[in-house]
């Protein structure tokens, strides 16, 4: 019977492992789908990026309440992590409880802090649940939550709390079946949590808690593989990708914008001619801005999956603060929903095959585009670094170098910048005239 | 007062302390005109040799480069560099948060290489070398001041307390509206919203903004920045209060508190 178990156990984790391992990889692929570029800054301020926002969660803090419940859920989840490994070990070994001679007493304490973690994390889960559905806080209201990406959202909260649940019942049948000195349930000493818990299952048969222990093992274990195999389809993926988004993150001042190379050389060789003689003749044309995936950096991708829509960068925009259309959330969840659409376009067809869409007015219309005031606010509010501003501006490059698509005003002030050297219609001549005013 | 250009400097085989970036609101805007001479009224008593480029200072390309047109940007951009590197500049002040922006951050990679200062850390650093001396008591003596982040003095560059030095100097109280420092709120105006209509909304980013000023009770709304000035002008007026909400410069508000 116990190698039936065994057996059942090594296939399922297989399989769950085989499964996130392709899908990651298909991300990855997707990923890579973006142009390269560099990352700019040295190792050492990366890691700091990644010490700071990934691992310390340094602007989670700007809104202290919800930042210690979200640390709660984080820290139960990678702590737990721990008792997770024992879980895989006894399953695949057919042991119990595998790691108590190894800690002798340590390991109730251990346990113990665990039970706490999984309380604070189904403490967090439910606030969190209760501020999405009956505070309803306008950030989880918006529009371009909508759907699957609200019913996303909970179905984590509840996976989650399920799965913290599972564990104490677990353990708490654990408990009882100890002092009853059951086979295969060594004494371990008192669990925190669970150990008040025993009166509830008090009143079941050796047998009946036997049954509620296994089954609660095996949901337990079951549902952290299925969640595993659930988190790429999801938005709750920024737990992984968080850390490698905050690591390739720009160190520089948000302020800069990236330079256009090509831009810069052509009018270089405008303004000085002489220098296109030793200039050596290229054939290809370049591409000005963004209007899909690949003319996207893989940053910008990275950017896409990484997000978990929180929406405090939506929250925080003016452009959508006064009812424009624009959410920069929006931006990130258009981008990875046309990223994933690429990518199951190459799966089915080998190859990508024109379809005839494309990120720019299929996803994101100019009118978002057009209500940017570039402040940097939503840059500044992503707890995981994200950037949606980046990938905006080289929309907007797009739009205008490729297409000629400006307004009439804008492109009123590219001639006037091009010809009085202002964006105004002013005398170049008149630009000294107040320091001989008085 | 006779403000001497780059031009003259070098003709007299002479160099100054700094050259005064003016931009083209601080060059041809009318309000922002009135900052310029407020801030190089205050060089003057300061007695810094400064120059400015006069009819050579060309746009740094900001609002083309936001917009999209990376070309216009490049035209500029590439000239001010030849003509600020035909001069030797080495160190820049402006008035302007974007073109401070610009030609710290986006100059460099295009060979422009100086030391970029915004007014207000210029100013914070004349007061703390004692260069200037501020009146006491004076025209703002306990009077409410709210002070405006410019998205590009701020969260571009991170420069959120110089221009707060420089107004506690001031014998007046600083108040803080509700999204300041790197909550601020936008005006409205950057990524050349400036130039253009704003997209359909429920209301204007400087209607949001200069609401939020007003609301904290203040009387002098301190700005940075040329454009937020337009747009915090505007938004004290469609909230009713121009008359006793006054939007200025911080380098205006020095200059009026400057002694001897």
């Amino acid at each position: 019977m116990h190698i039936v178990q065994q057996l059942l156990f090594v296939i399922a984790f297989a399989a769950a492992v085989y499964l996130f391992a392709r899908k990651a990889g298909e991300i990855r692929r997707n990923i890579l789908l973006g142009r390269d570029f560099t990352p700019y800054g040295t190792p050492a301020e990366r890691w700091r990026n990644v010490l700071l926002l990934a691992f310390g969660q340094q602007k989670m803090f700007r809104k202290p309440l919800v930042a210690v419940l979200h640390f709660f859920v984080y820290a139960g989840f990678i702590i737990i992590n721990l008792e997770i490994l024992e879980i895989i070990l006894d399953g695949v070994l057919g042991t119990h409880r595998l790691f108590t001679p190894l800690l002798g007493v340590l390991y109730p304490v251990l346990i113990g802090c665990f039970e706490v973690l999984a309380v604070l994390v189904i403490l967090g889960c439910a606030i969190f649940l209760i501020r999405r559905n009956i505070l309803k806080l306008k950030r989880f209201m918006g529009r371009d939550l909508d759907g699957w990406p609200r019913s996303d959202a909970n179905y984590i909260l509840i996976t989650e709390i399920v799965l913290m649940l599972l564990f104490l019942t677990m353990n708490t049948a654990d408990q009882v079946l100890q002092t009853r000195g059951a086979d295969h349930y060594m004494a371990t000493g008192n669990f925190w949590i669970s150990g008040l818990l025993t009166p509830l299952v008090d009143g079941f048969s050796t047998g009946g808690l036997v049954a509620l222990e296994r089954t609660c093992w095996w949901l337990h274990i079951l549902g952290v593989l299925a969640f595993l195999n659930y988190l790429p389809y999801s938005k709750h993926l920024h737990i992984v990708l968080a850390f490698p988004n905050t690591y390739y993150t720009d160190v520089r001042p948000w302020g800069k914008m990236e330079n256009m190379p090509a831009v810069q050389k052509e009018v270089q060789l405008m303004l000085q001619p002489e220098l296109a003689a030793s200039e050596p003749p290229s054939d290809t044309v370049p591409k000005f801005g963004a209007k899909d995936i690949p003319d996207l950096t893989w940053k910008n991708l990275l950017d896409a999956y990484s997000c978990t829509e929180c929406g405090r960068c939506t929250a925080a925009c003016p452009a959508n603060i006064t009812g424009k259309k624009l959410s920069p959330r929006k931006i990130m969840m258009d981008t990875r929903d046309r990223a994933e659409e690429i990518g199951n376009n190459i799966k089915k067809n080998g190859s990508f095959q024109d379809d005839g869409k494309a990120l720019l007015r299929d996803y994101i219309s100019e009118e978002e585009l057009r209500a940017c005031t570039s402040c940097n606010a939503c840059v500044q509010e992503c707890p995981v670094a994200i950037n949606p501003l980046h990938i905006i501006l080289q929309l907007r490059r797009h739009l205008v170098m490729e297409e000629s698509s400006a307004p009439a005003e804008w492109n009123m002030m590219f001639s006037n910048i091009e010809n009085n050297m202002a964006p105004w219609k002013f005398s170049p001549d008149d630009r000294d005239k107040w320091a001989l005013e008085n | 007062m006779t403000i001497k250009t780059m031009a003259e400097y070098a003709a007299g085989g002479e160099s100054p302390e700094v050259l005064f970036w003016v931009g083209c609101a601080g060059s041809f805007d009318q309000r922002a005109q009135k900052i310029t001479k407020a801030f190089a009224t205050i060089l003057e008593k300061a007695g810094i040799r400064f120059a400015i480029l006069g009819k050579e200072e060309s746009c740094t390309g900001d609002p083309a480069r936001r917009a999209g047109n990376e070309f216009i940007f490049q035209m500029m951009a590439q000239n001010n560099i030849q003509v600020l590197n035909g001069y030797g500049v080495k160190k820049i002040v402006t008035a302007c948060p974007h073109c401070f922006n610009i030609m710290r951050n986006e100059y460099p990679e295009l060979g422009g290489h100086y030391e970029v200062i915004h007014h207000t850390t210029f100013l914070q650093q004349l007061i703390d070398e004692g260069k200037i001396r501020l009146l006491e008591g004076g025209s703002f003596k306990g009077k409410k001041i709210t002070y405006h982040d410019s998205c590009y003095l701020g969260r571009a560059n991170n420069i959120y307390e110089a221009p707060r030095k420089v107004l506690e100097a001031l014998d007046a109280e600083l108040v803080e509206m509700k999204r300041c420092r790197s909550n601020g709120l936008c005006c409205g105006a950057g990524g050349a919203q400036m130039f253009k209509e704003e997209e359909k909304g429920t209301t204007r980013v400087n209607f949001e903004r200069g609401r939020e000023a007003v609301d904290t009770g203040a009387s002098v709304i301190a700005a940075n920045c040329p454009f937020c000035m337009t747009m915090l002008t505007d938004g004290v007026k469609e909230a009713g209060k121009e008359e006793s909400v006054q939007v200025l410069d911080i380098a205006e508000i020095i200059a009026r508190q400057l002694g001897d």
